[in-house]
């Protein structure tokens, strides 16, 4: 198999406008006969749901929560990139396509990439337009800041609530063509199978989380959009819903899997408190911009707050270790996400941890809280202000910045972090990898398209803070709207899809089969149970540092655990009734298959780079080693009827206006 | 901590609901109300039982997902805080503790503590956006300063979650404070501004067809809402509502 990604001809610059302006169009008349199915609400779905709509297509969406409101792209805090420049301080399309190529370590297309960032400022319009209340200066504009990896500021962002605020302003043009009669919507539905009808997606099957009732919708086209697959490993940062089973069931379609082991652990999130827990929690990038990082540098130390009898703060200067700060002077704390979690790790493995379980680091305000309360004092014209009035002037900025953020932390560890520092530890957080996708991001199945977190496309081996909501309305906004036209302009005599179709009703029957093996397996461990075990597998063996032996053993034990899971998980109550305990086992049941296909990648990809650590390929100062002559492509997966058996088929990537570089932070 | 817990448990729309006794024993104080709750589930299906069904996903406060009256309260004793960022180092060990769902017509039960809640999107889509298409030709983002005081307050408004504790809260049942809020961000924006006056008076016909109650001033929905949306967002929309009113009948 070869794969094409129909990345247009031409100059970077002017690849995607000479692209737009030759696609096919499908006349208003035509579109009105033409279906698109977008499951996912998220950023990308919603985006692409409206956008469609407004064009004249008649959208059905799916979510499994009860509004599309829920999705998860709602809990984003830091911000969104766009290369508008409005600071004047030399960002530009280029810049941000450039940042975002590096960030990624040179494993994504640089076309992709570069329409990315030429469309990123028309988010920002579209969005203010929509009434989302980004950050505003004093003057009226829109105020920015900066983000890991790069050294402007052209981050949006509402607070610590940007997704939500982008995500609500998705959902109101959302809900305007719902009203319109352009979209239906259909809340709490889960898709468990597409189906194909010679050769090409036409339609889904999904589920009525409800009543539990079965259902065949037909399409011209179908858009995944259905977000990451992070919950793999049991413990993430993201929704307690969110799953990769969408994404996996179009694999087993035909659907290539891209980059499957490409994970991102972000560097700042509450750790873990004990056995209890169900999910992680992210405290936002942006706080790398003010705080600081840090563990003792005498491992005695460390052990005395281990034990609770000593407090960070009594610890003076000099016996601290601003560990990002000594090893990359030149963007400190500010390093990306990939770098600063492997530095953490290391640190705790060395024995430098400052919470009982060991792993975690501090991340230290007292600097900017004396910084902003300098500067607020002489603002205020308060000659010689004491240390308490600094204190409480700068206090009151960081709260004006962060506030929510704070709030939530003292909610969930009890420690008021104005006083004391916030104990972080790297955390999953979002998958690079996904539905393989061409330049106008349609799969390997002609007709189903993934957009979003669900795709692999734009940030290679890690991606930069900001870039995925930019990503996800990139997509849903300003590209599908025009690429899906290609491949409908196709299909305006294909008349209403028959959901009678033996191929409906072969994939109605798969579905109601699984269903059925879940329910009699009566077994005598929950779904939980599974789940946390197939995530403690991920963690310690595909998770931030990764060795051949380490994976191989993963692969076995993960086929294991498979095996036992349908034998002996236990789902209580019935298939035709609301009963979550179901809806988790499909999605777990998933995720047994994809485990083993990351790991798989992983063992395969022999360099490290970006989220993508492998220990047996590092520098001896233990950074990454990347191996451009042998893996500069995009390891793209075919099911065979196992994931442990997928077939590897390569996607070169050709780098043309960029020279690949060792990533130096230093 | 030990707990007692008394759970609404209730099959379906169709059927009655009760009150069921459980008892829950070495619950840890960091963990969240919901990590409790998962664990009473994990000994449920141990023992062969059905787990008790409630609505949750980010477990963040944010995605507005989670509700539960907690001992007569939309989620829980702790202010400004929703049901699934509670911890239960708020609870004592022996407590008895009260677990039922959103009480409101225009909220039927699902099946145990969860609710449909969909008539919140119906409110929205009846006016609660700005009739502008994706273009990519919009006018730029700076073209139109807003003073950030406006700003501010229409993104404070911004940041309801839509989980309906404001309703649960109300004796009334009225959804004011919810739909107050939206219709008080887009009308501080100069971008909402032009609609302003559809939108408030669709979107409060379809409260009432909903089946809200009426606001009589109690505000028992702002001291109970997680993101402290304020009582100014119900006196704004009145303000606009009468404007509106006037304005359509002239
Ligand atoms: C805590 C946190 C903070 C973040 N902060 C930032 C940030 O500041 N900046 C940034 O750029 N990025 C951030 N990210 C990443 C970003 O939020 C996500 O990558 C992005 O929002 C994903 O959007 P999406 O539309 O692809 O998917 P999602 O928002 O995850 O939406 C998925 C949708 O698919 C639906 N769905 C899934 N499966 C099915 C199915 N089988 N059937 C039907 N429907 C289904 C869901 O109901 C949902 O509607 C953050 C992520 C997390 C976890
Ligand atoms: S106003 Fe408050 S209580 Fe009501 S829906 Fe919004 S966030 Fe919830
Ligand atoms: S689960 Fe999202 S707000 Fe509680």
């Amino acid at each position: 198999m070869k794969l094409d990604s129909k990345i247009p001809e031409g100059p970077l610059e002017t690849k995607w406008q000479n692209h737009k302006a030759n696609i096919r169009l499908v006349n208003p008349a035509n579109k009105r006969n033409i279906d698109v199915i977008v499951v996912g609400t998220g950023l990308a779905g919603s985006s692409a749901a409206a956008s469609l709509a407004e064009m004249g297509y008649n959208v059905k969406a799916f979510c499994f929560q009860d509004s599309p409101r829920r999705a998860h792209s709602i809990a984003a805090q830091g911000g969104i990139n766009a290369a508008k420049n409005y600071q004047n301080d030399g960002d530009s399309v280029y810049r941000l396509f450039y940042d975002t190529i590096k960030g990624g370590d040179y494993r994504s297309r640089e076309a992709n990439v570069y329409r990315l960032a030429e469309v990123s400022a028309n988010i920002i319009d579209q969005a203010v337009a929509q009434g989302v209340p980004f950050a505003r200066e004093y003057g009226g504009t829109l105020d920015n800041r900066s983000f890991g990896g790069v050294q402007v500021s052209r981050t949006f962002y509402a607070k610590g609530q940007t997704g939500q605020q982008l995500l609500l302003g998705a959902y109101s043009a959302l809900s305007r063509q719902i009203s319109k009669g352009k979209v239906k919507m259909y809340n709490r539905h889960e898709m468990l199978d597409v189906v194909l009808v010679d050769g090409k997606a036409r339609g889904i099957i999904a589920r009525n989380l409800v009543t539990g009732e079965i259902q065949r919708h037909g399409a011209h086209a179908v858009v995944i959009a259905s977000g990451g697959y992070g919950n793999v490993f049991f413990l993430s940062t993201n929704a307690m819903g969110s799953n990769g089973s969408a994404a996996w069931k179009a694999h087993k379609k035909g659907a290539l899997f891209a980059n499957p082991c490409f994970t991102q652990i972000h560097p700042t999130c509450i750790p873990v408190s004990g056995d209890h827990q169900s999910k992680l929690t992210l405290m936002s990038e942006s706080l790398r911009n003010d705080g600081r990082i840090w563990v003792p540098k005498d491992r005695k130390d460390a052990e005395a707050i281990r034990a609770g009898k000593l407090k960070p703060t009594d610890l003076p200067e000099e016996k601290r270790d601003y560990y990002l700060e000594r090893r990359y002077p030149s963007f400190g704390n500010l390093v990306p996400r990939d770098v600063a979690s492997r530095a953490a790790k290391e640190r705790c493995d060395e024995g430098y941890g400052v919470n009982q379980t060991g792993e975690a680091v501090y991340l230290d305000f007292a600097a900017a809280i004396e910084r902003y309360g300098k500067t607020e004092a002489n603002v205020k014209g308060i000659d010689n202000p004491s240390a308490a009035k600094i204190k409480e002037l700068g206090t009151a900025v960081v709260e004006a910045k962060y506030g929510n953020l704070f709030a939530m932390y003292e909610k969930i560890v009890d420690d008021n972090p104005y006083e004391t520092p916030m104990m972080i530890y790297p955390a999953v957080h979002y998958t690079m990898g996904g539905i393989w996708v061409d330049y106008n991001l349609m799969t390997t199945v002609p007709g189903m398209f993934a957009l979003g977190e669900a795709n692999f496309s734009d940030h290679g081996a890690n991606r930069l803070g900001a870039s995925a909501l930019m990503q996800g309305l990139a997509d849903g906004y300003f590209v599908i709207p025009y690429t899906i036209g290609e491949y409908l302009a196709d299909e305006i005599r294909t008349g209403a899809i028959d959901t009678n179709h033996a191929a409906f009703e072969e994939a109605e029957k798969e579905v109601r089969g699984t269903i059925d093996k879940l329910m009699n397996a009566k077994g005598d461990s929950s779904v939980d149970h599974y789940h946390k075990r197939l995530g403690n597998i991920m963690w310690n063996k595909c998770g931030m540092a990764r060795n051949a032996q380490g994976l191989q053993e993963a692969i076995k034990e993960i086929r294991e655990l498979r095996e036992e899971f349908w034998q002996n998980v236990r789902i209580p109550g019935g298939a035709n009734e609301m009963n979550p305990e179901l809806d988790k086992a499909m999605r777990v049941a998933d995720f047994m298959e994809l485990g083993e296909l990351m790991c798989k990648d992983a063992l395969e990809r022999e360099e490290s780079c970006g989220g993508h650590f492998r220990e047996e390929f590092q520098t001896e100062e233990g950074e990454a080693l990347r191996r451009d002559e042998d893996y500069a492509f995009v390891s793209s997966w075919k099911y065979t009827g196992d994931a442990g058996n997928a077939e590897l088929v390569k996607e070169e990537l050709v780098f043309e206006n960029v020279e690949l570089k060792t990533r130096s932070y230093k | 901590m030990d707990l007692k817990l008394k759970i609404w448990r209730q099959a379906n729309q169709n059927t009655k609901g009760e009150l069921k006794d459980y008892a829950i024993k070495n619950v840890s104080a960091d963990s969240s109300f919901l990590e409790m709750m998962d664990q009473l589930n994990e000994e449920l299906i141990t023992k062969g039982e059905e787990p008790v069904v409630f609505d949750h996903d980010c477990r963040e406060g944010i995605c507005g997902m989670c509700s539960l009256h907690i001992n007569g309260e939309p989620h829980g004793p702790q202010n400004a805080t929703t049901t699934c960022q509670l911890h239960m180092r708020k609870f004592k060990d022996g407590d008895t503790i009260y677990i039922e769902p959103w009480r409101s017509r225009a909220f039927p039960v699902i099946k145990d503590l969860s609710v449909d809640r969909n008539a919140f999107d119906r409110i929205i889509e009846a006016g609660g956006y700005v009739s502008v298409n994706t273009s990519g030709n919009t006018l730029d983002a700076n073209a139109m300063p807003v003073p950030k005081a406006d700003a501010d307050e229409a993104f404070n408004s911004a940041t309801c979650i839509g989980c309906g504790a404001c309703v649960a809260a109300c004796p009334n049942a009225s959804a004011m404070l919810f739909v107050s809020a939206k219709v008080s961000q887009l009308s501080l924006l100069p971008q909402g501004k032009v609609e302003a006056k559809d939108r408030v008076l669709n979107m409060v016909n379809q409260m009432d067809l909903e089946g809200f109650g009426n606001c009589s001033n109690v505000g028992a929905c702002a001291e109970e809402c997680p993101k402290e949306i304020s009582l100014e967002n119900i006196a704004r929309m009145n303000r606009e509502y009468l404007g509106a009113s006037l304005a359509s009948s002239k």
